[in-house]
């Protein structure tokens, strides 16, 4: 038994020496974060000193170039709508065509599993293109397209799930006198709420994180700019000559990330579980 | 029941089936149909027949890309699993603090790409200044740059897969083998390995075409940079509709044949490891 301690401690250990190499990237922007643009590159590993302090000049800096603020409340305007609108319309679409049973329905299912394989590439030029003629080149044009990219999975999921209800208790609702949409709304869906939770996640994930979407229908050339857009459009255009505001943008971009894992960190790491088994 | 739902076919499916058909079905329908045309905008299509994709593989850009993207998917894939398949193996193991462990570990795969690529680029630089050279002056250090990016983002990611199968791996399985004699490297082999049968697959699923597809790491880490030997496939289709015009045609016979070797990759790697499922 004491053999198996000492290996115990001993990978102890080297998971807490794992743990320090995962950070380092993390501590690594912060600290230069706070030091003078012009002393980043000198010696980048150093913590700031007195001469090469900068206070949180770079991240009024970055702040003023990108607009921040503004970038960060379209992202979360953009994510919230987007989450919300999958999880009650695709719960709904998921419900029916596991429940109807017809070609139709059956056709509906493999496109949206279908969608899954398909690479944002196949279609960005085309969908790009359709969503500006279209007039969707705005916050709410977006809240539609991400229902249309999130449905594959999101439809693919709930049916999963709907398909393990027994059918029973809807039938019992329906005898009670319940319409359709008192019987989805107020009998499945409290039962699909684990599901819905893990959907909401994954959505939320890569909708906040995404930037080729919105990059080619909203562009960097309105005031509807997300996070990732205005990080790619400072750096990609600037970061050469201003690393200090690079760096305080880096770390402003994963503060509300780390801030939400924190949170919802139980949630989080389950669905992503789930997610997988499922998918 | 199923008479009486039926009517209501508009009000539960409609608004979603029209958002994917704007969203997928129709610019992937339109997007097969101008891989054969000549075109420079959606309106202006002229039929070519096949001339787009002869021309995307006499581009020595497009061949390098999907090279690259090969050479950088499969050391990337495989390191991702076993690295992590490691640390589940670890972390199953009751060792104190095993939350705080997997909590950190899978931080990074919150970070979006374009935030990831940007602060391994800039810690990258930052140690190869001391050499005086740069991440973009050697296609060697972006392809070793984006494999350890890729690892850190994607190791916790799969590893906690890992730690969900290796915890529905019944015990009485695993003590039956040790009573009869086994030792614990035969265990894993013969024992455990075989039940994360399913965990494997659906790692090996996510890596892969997460590996296959990367853009935005790509495009913020070394955009390509030096001279295009270090874009991958999804950033050379991004360069050819965007980069130039006249190209857009190639363009889109490129992202077809993206989709097909993305698609039946995919699906093969799937049918694969479902096969070495084993039954419960």
């Amino acid at each position: 038994m004491n053999t198996k301690k000492t290996v115990n401690h001993f990978i102890f250990v080297m998971l807490c020496g794992l743990i320090v190499l995962f950070l380092t990237p993390i501590f690594f922007i912060i600290l230069n974060s706070f030091k003078g643009k012009l002393f980043i590159s000198d010696d980048p590993f150093a913590l700031p000193t007195a001469q090469t302090f900068a206070g949180l000049s770079n991240y009024t800096n970055g702040i003023e170039k990108t607009n921040f603020f503004a970038a960060f409340g379209w992202s979360l305007f953009i994510t919230v709508f987007s989450v919300i609108a999958i999880i009650l319309l695709t719960s709904m679409t998921a419900y029916y065509i596991t429940r109807v049973k017809s070609k139709l329905t059956s056709a509906i299912y493999y496109m949206f599993a279908f969608s899954m394989i398909v690479p944002f590439q196949m279609v960005m030029f085309t969908m790009s293109k359709l969503a500006n003629s279209l007039h969707l080149n705005n916050p709410w044009g977006m809240v539609i397209l991400y229902v249309g990219f999130g449905s594959g999975l999101s439809v693919f999921m709930f049916s999963g799930f709907v398909k393990s209800i027994p059918i029973e208790i809807e039938e019992a609702a329906m005898i009670d006198g319940c319409t359709p949409l008192q019987t989805f709304f107020g009998v499945v869906m409290p039962i699909l709420k684990p599901t819905a939770i893990t959907v909401a996640i994954l959505n939320a994930m890569w909708i906040w994180n995404d930037y080729l979407l919105p990059y080619l229908v909203i562009g960097v050339s309105t005031n509807y700019k997300t996070i990732p857009v205005v990080v790619q459009y400072l750096v990609g255009s600037y970061g050469a000559k201003d690393m200090g505001a690079m760096m305080a943008l880096l770390v402003l971009a994963i503060i509300p990330i780390v801030i939400f894992y924190l949170a919802c960190q139980k949630y989080i790491i389950e669905g992503v579980v789930a997610g997988a088994v499922k998918g | 029941m199923q008479k009486t739902l039926k009517k209501y076919f508009v009000i539960f499916t409609v608004p979603t089936l029209f958002a994917f058909c704007l969203a997928f079905i129709v610019p992937f329908a339109m997007g097969l149909y101008l891989s054969f045309c000549k075109f420079t905008t959606v309106t202006d299509a002229t039929f070519i027949g096949l001339k787009n994709y002869f021309r995307a593989f006499e581009e020595p850009d497009f061949i390098n890309a999907t090279l690259f993207t090969v050479k950088f998917a499969v050391i990337a894939i495989l390191s991702i699993n076993v690295l992590s398949f490691l640390m589940a193996l670890l972390l199953t193991r009751k060792i104190k603090g095993t939350n705080l462990f997997r909590t950190v570990f899978f931080m990074p795969n919150l970070i979006g790409g374009i935030i990831l690529g940007y602060i391994w680029q800039s810690m990258i630089n930052a140690i190869l200044y001391d050499y005086g050279t740069t991440l973009v002056a050697n296609a060697k250090f972006g392809y070793l740059g984006l494999i350890v990016l890729m690892n850190w983002q994607m190791i916790g990611y799969m590893m906690i897969i890992y730690i969900a199968g290796l915890q529905n791996v019944p015990t009485d399985l695993i003590e039956a083998a040790h009573i009869d004699g086994a030792t614990s490297w035969q265990t894993l082999i013969k024992v455990k390995i075989p039940m994360v049968m399913p965990s494997i697959s659906i790692c090996l699923f996510l890596t892969l075409s997460n590996c296959f597809k990367l853009f935005d790491q790509n495009l913020a880490l070394t955009a390509g940079a030096p001279s295009k030997k270090t874009a991958m496939m999804a950033l050379d289709i991004y360069n050819t509709f965007y980069g130039r015009s006249g190209f857009e045609g190639v363009g889109q016979a490129k992202a077809v044949m993206f989709f097909l070797v993305v698609a039946t990759i995919a699906l093969t790697q799937l049918r694969f490891t479902r096969s070495k499922e084993v039954e419960q």
